[in-house]
């Protein structure tokens, strides 16, 4: 139950881009196109949850115990760069399908704050490593859901007249702003 | 600090020696290639060559998937450098030009107001459109939102416009478009073209035997682009310097001008763009293609072998033409009279022609010096038959009595520069154009008493009403509704004739099938008659033992093709002209001539004709019943010779018009659509328009 709870309330209530509002670079850039948009979902989702389960590693099993929680920051973009480059390296050669389906965001995900973030808010939250996987997966997959949704409504815009000062990001902005609004209405289940 | 500094230091180092040694066992073995080919292609990632970017599309041509010319918006350029990191030659890929054929989009009225997405495709799926045409042009602008290259515009009547230095021609507008407005369209495609039902075409083009874009071209010389307007022109008529003279012009009678006061001089028009290469003895360039290697023989230089042997040139194939008589142009030459059409004129037409690569064999034959076995043995891969229908019809079984003339013989000898032995009194026999030529080429031999008989009544004489006037000017009398009875000779030489009263000419059913009056019948005095009552051709050649056997002929001695592709029933053996029609104009064997070059270029390429929907009637839609907002204006005519001036010599008729009228004239066109046209196209009327607009402006 405690799970079911956390999951909803990573994906709706407190979604990491509507609530908390990290990630919103790729939020924005990578959300023209819904096809693109699903792929940045996935690759987010891989990266996501697989860099808060490392950092949450090395935070327990470095930062703790040799008293260097205040390098926290640093050490985990140093190892989530790391690991990222690591991964693509992996999959670009053992996963070729993953690879053509991935392999231009994975490394735009190196800069995305929401990684960091979610990492840091799993210690933050003092979760165990399950709860960590799970929380770091439910919020990738809220993050997923936003941007494919926002991708749909970007697609509409294509076709829309829009007043010429409030095309391309003043909208997007305005519309994630309307997004957001519509997320808080999950408020109440949490 | 010395402890966190140590550590951070140890972290990077670990992690940079880590992913060096991934980087290491993990390397993928990239084809340096792929980058290079990366970098040559155009980065534009417009996706027109079918891949998910040019990433994508240089490692298909690396692997050998995709052919090197696949960015087709990179162009010929991109083409030789990417050919050039693939060690391989790139052959000749036509450019292709940016067209949009609504002329109309907003001429159209409306359905209903249309207030939603600002998407053509969206507007579309709305009972197609908020305009009534159902294929215009609906100005919503999607080609040019998903334009790549910013080479597309609005014009200011809602009608796409592009900038042709910009437009790659990637096709994204082509495939957005869902009216199907856009093509791409290279100099091949615009030749091998023909009128399908489905298109989009203004009354004239319909009524076109040759499917001339003639709102195109007059759009041109209003523009003063008249060497754009004569290459128009030569997409589907290789000789607009003769077919502007001798066209009867079916177009200018379905003219939507007609309801208001006179059609548009189109056939003028054509003259004198043609006439503009002529006078200034410039001839303007044609594109023509590289050769391909196959060889195709056209049997008769005729206007219908002389285009087929253009188009088919035009596309790079290497052309032979075999003429039986002494020099080419078949019936133009030795059918139509120098008055109508100079021989200077025709010989700098179709020297123009074979100037472009094409041989001519003259003084040869089809059955009497080769025939279609020698054609093949000699490397030729197909064979156009366009003999034409050039044995006249006789009224008797027996042999005519002497000072009787076969009509083609009449005007064949003539144009030789013969001498005929006519006498005071000559009666033509026949009231089609042919009877007009062979009466007005006798008035001009001195003869002063012509005169003609025919079946018909004035108004159903075949001839043209101008041809018929014309005629009668110079002194022709023209006698309706007799028949032949019988010759009245002395000696083997004809004295007169004996005619009765035709009551009617054709049946219930519209079949040529005369009924005579015998009771009524006089006698005409005659030196010698004419006889222009048809042709047919002279299919000698098919003989049952040699491979012309297979050839299927009807029992006027014109030939039976499939006429779906022009293909007789003897694979690679294409036939047209007047060979398959009997004798018609001049601009359908011209047609006709373009159709065998078009499928004979499938046939060989492809290996098999596509079938296409041509449009062969009028559109009944087209035809509107009143036109509103159109103003009077006249017609410019061509100068005629003052009948006196006419007698006794072969000058050329008619004056081709001057530059200024002929922009006037341009400017009476109404640039019809299918169902639409333009009301106030004039040029006065425009020029107020625009200072309006300034005014306005300002």
């Amino acid at each position: 139950m405690k799970f079911i709870f956390m999951i909803v309330s990573a994906i709706f209530v407190n979604n990491i881009i509507l609530a908390k509002y990290l990630g919103n670079c790729p939020f924005l850039g990578v959300s023209q196109k819904r096809d693109s948009a699903i792929g940045m979902a996935l690759a987010v989702v891989f990266v996501l949850t697989m860099s808060s389960i490392v950092t949450w590693i090395f935070q327990k099993a470095f930062l703790e115990p040799l008293n260097l929680v205040h390098l926290q920051t640093v050490v985990f973009i140093l190892v989530i760069a790391g690991f990222v480059q690591l991964t693509e390296f992996y999959v670009r050669k053992n996963l070729k399908n993953l690879y053509q389906a991935l392999g231009i965001f994975l490394p735009l995900i190196t800069t995305n704050c929401a990684v960091l973030g979610v990492a840091i808010l799993c210690i933050r939250s003092s979760y165990n490593f399950i709860e960590t996987a799970i929380f770091a997966f439910s919020s990738s997959v809220g993050y997923g859901l936003a941007i494919t949704l926002f991708s749909g409504i970007r697609e509409r815009y294509e076709i829309c007249h829009i007043p010429r000062i409030f095309k391309g990001t003043a909208i997007a902005m305005v519309s994630v702003g309307l997004m957001a609004l519509a997320f808080l209405g999950f408020k109440g289940m949490a | 600090m010395w402890y966190s500094l140590a550590f951070l230091g140890g972290l990077g180092i670990f992690v940079g020696i880590a992913l060096g040694i991934a980087s290491k066992v993990f390397y993928v073995k990239i084809d340096k290639r792929i980058l290079e080919v990366q970098d040559a292609l155009l980065g534009a990632n417009c996706g027109a060559c079918g891949y998910a970017g040019c990433a994508a599309c240089a490692e298909a041509i690396v692997k050998g998937e995709a052919p090197v010319t696949a960015c087709v918006a990179g162009g010929p350029t991109i083409h030789d450098n990417v050919g050039r990191i693939m060690g391989m030659e790139v052959g000749i890929v036509e450019p292709k030009i940016w067209e949009s054929y609504c002329n109309g989009g907003e001429r159209s009225e409306r359905k209903y107001i249309y207030e939603g997405v600002e998407d053509c495709r969206a507007a579309d799926k709305l009972f197609k459109g908020d305009l009534i045409c159902e294929i215009g042009c609906l100005g919503l602008g999607t080609c040019v939102n998903v334009c790549p290259f910013d080479a597309i515009r609005m014009g200011k009547n809602h009608l796409p416009i592009t900038d042709p230095s910009r437009c790659r021609a990637c096709g994204k507008c082509v495939e957005a478009c869902p009216r199907g407005i856009i093509s791409l369209l290279s100099a091949s495609d615009r030749i091998l073209h023909f009128n399908t039902v489905e298109e989009c075409l203004s009354p004239c083009r319909q009524a076109c035997p040759s499917d001339i874009d003639i709102p195109r071209y007059i759009k041109q010389i209003r523009e003063g682009d008249i060497e754009g307007a004569l290459l128009t022109i030569k997409e589907r008529c290789p000789l607009p310097l003769s077919i502007g003279r001798v066209c009867p012009r079916p177009c200018e009678e379905v003219c939507r001008r007609n309801l208001i006061d006179e059609p548009v001089a189109i056939n003028s028009l054509k003259r004198f763009c043609a006439d503009y290469e002529y006078v200034n003895n410039k001839r303007i360039p044609v594109p023509v293609l590289p050769d391909n290697g196959h060889k195709v023989a056209v049997v008769g230089g005729g206007p219908s072998g002389l285009s087929c042997a253009y188009y088919l040139r035009r596309l790079g194939y290497t052309v032979t033409i075999f003429e039986a008589e002494p020099k080419l142009g078949g019936m133009l030459r030795y059918g139509i009279p120098e008055y109508r059409l100079p021989k200077k004129i025709l010989d700098w037409e179709i020297e123009g022609i074979l100037k472009l690569g094409i041989e001519a064999r003259k003084n040869v034959k089809l059955g009497r010096d080769f025939n279609l076995e020698f054609l093949f043995a000699n490397g030729y891969e197909a064979v156009y038959i366009s003999i034409g229908a050039w044995e006249s019809y006789t009224l008797t079984k027996d042999e005519s009595p002497d000072g009787v003339y076969l009509g083609t013989k009449f005007l064949e000898g003539a144009s030789k520069g013969e001498k005929f032995d006519l006498g005071e009194k000559v009666v033509v026999i026949g009231g089609g154009n042919v009877a007009m030529d062979a009466a007005r080429t006798a008035v001009r031999m001195g003869v002063k008493n012509i005169k003609l008989y025919c079946l018909e009544k004035r108004c159903e004489m075949p001839a043209l009403d101008e041809e018929i006037e014309e005629a009668i000017e110079e002194g022709v009398n023209i006698n309706c509704s007799w028949g032949f009875y019988r010759y009245i000779t002395d000696n083997g030489r004809i004295k007169g004739i004996e005619l009765q009263r035709c009551t009617s000419v054709f049946d219930e059913e519209g079949r040529f099938n005369p009924k005579y009056d015998p009771s009524e019948r006089m006698t005409v005095d005659a030196d010698s008659i004419i006889l222009t009552i048809g042709q047919h051709p002279d299919a000698s050649f098919v003989r049952p033992d040699e491979r012309s056997g297979h050839l299927k002929l009807t029992r006027r001695q014109t030939i039976i093709v499939d006429e779906e592709t022009g293909e007789t029933s003897e694979p690679f053996v294409f036939a047209g002209g007047d060979f398959r029609t009997g004798p018609d104009i001049a601009t359908k064997a011209i047609s006709e001539g373009r159709f065998a070059a078009r499928s004979i270029h499938y046939k060989l390429t492809e290996g098999h004709i596509p079938v296409i929907k041509r449009q062969k009637d009028l559109i009944p839609e087209s035809q509107l019943e009143k036109l509103e907002g159109v103003d009077k204006s006249e017609k410019v005519k061509e100068k005629t010779l003052p009948p006196e001036e006419r007698l006794d010599n072969f000058n050329e008729l008619k004056e081709t018009i001057p530059e200024e009228k002929a922009i006037y004239e341009a400017g009476r066109c109404l640039q019809c659509g299918i169902y639409c046209y333009n009301p106030y196209i004039n040029p006065v009327k425009e020029k107020k328009k625009t200072e309006k607009k300034e005014l306005s402006g300002t």
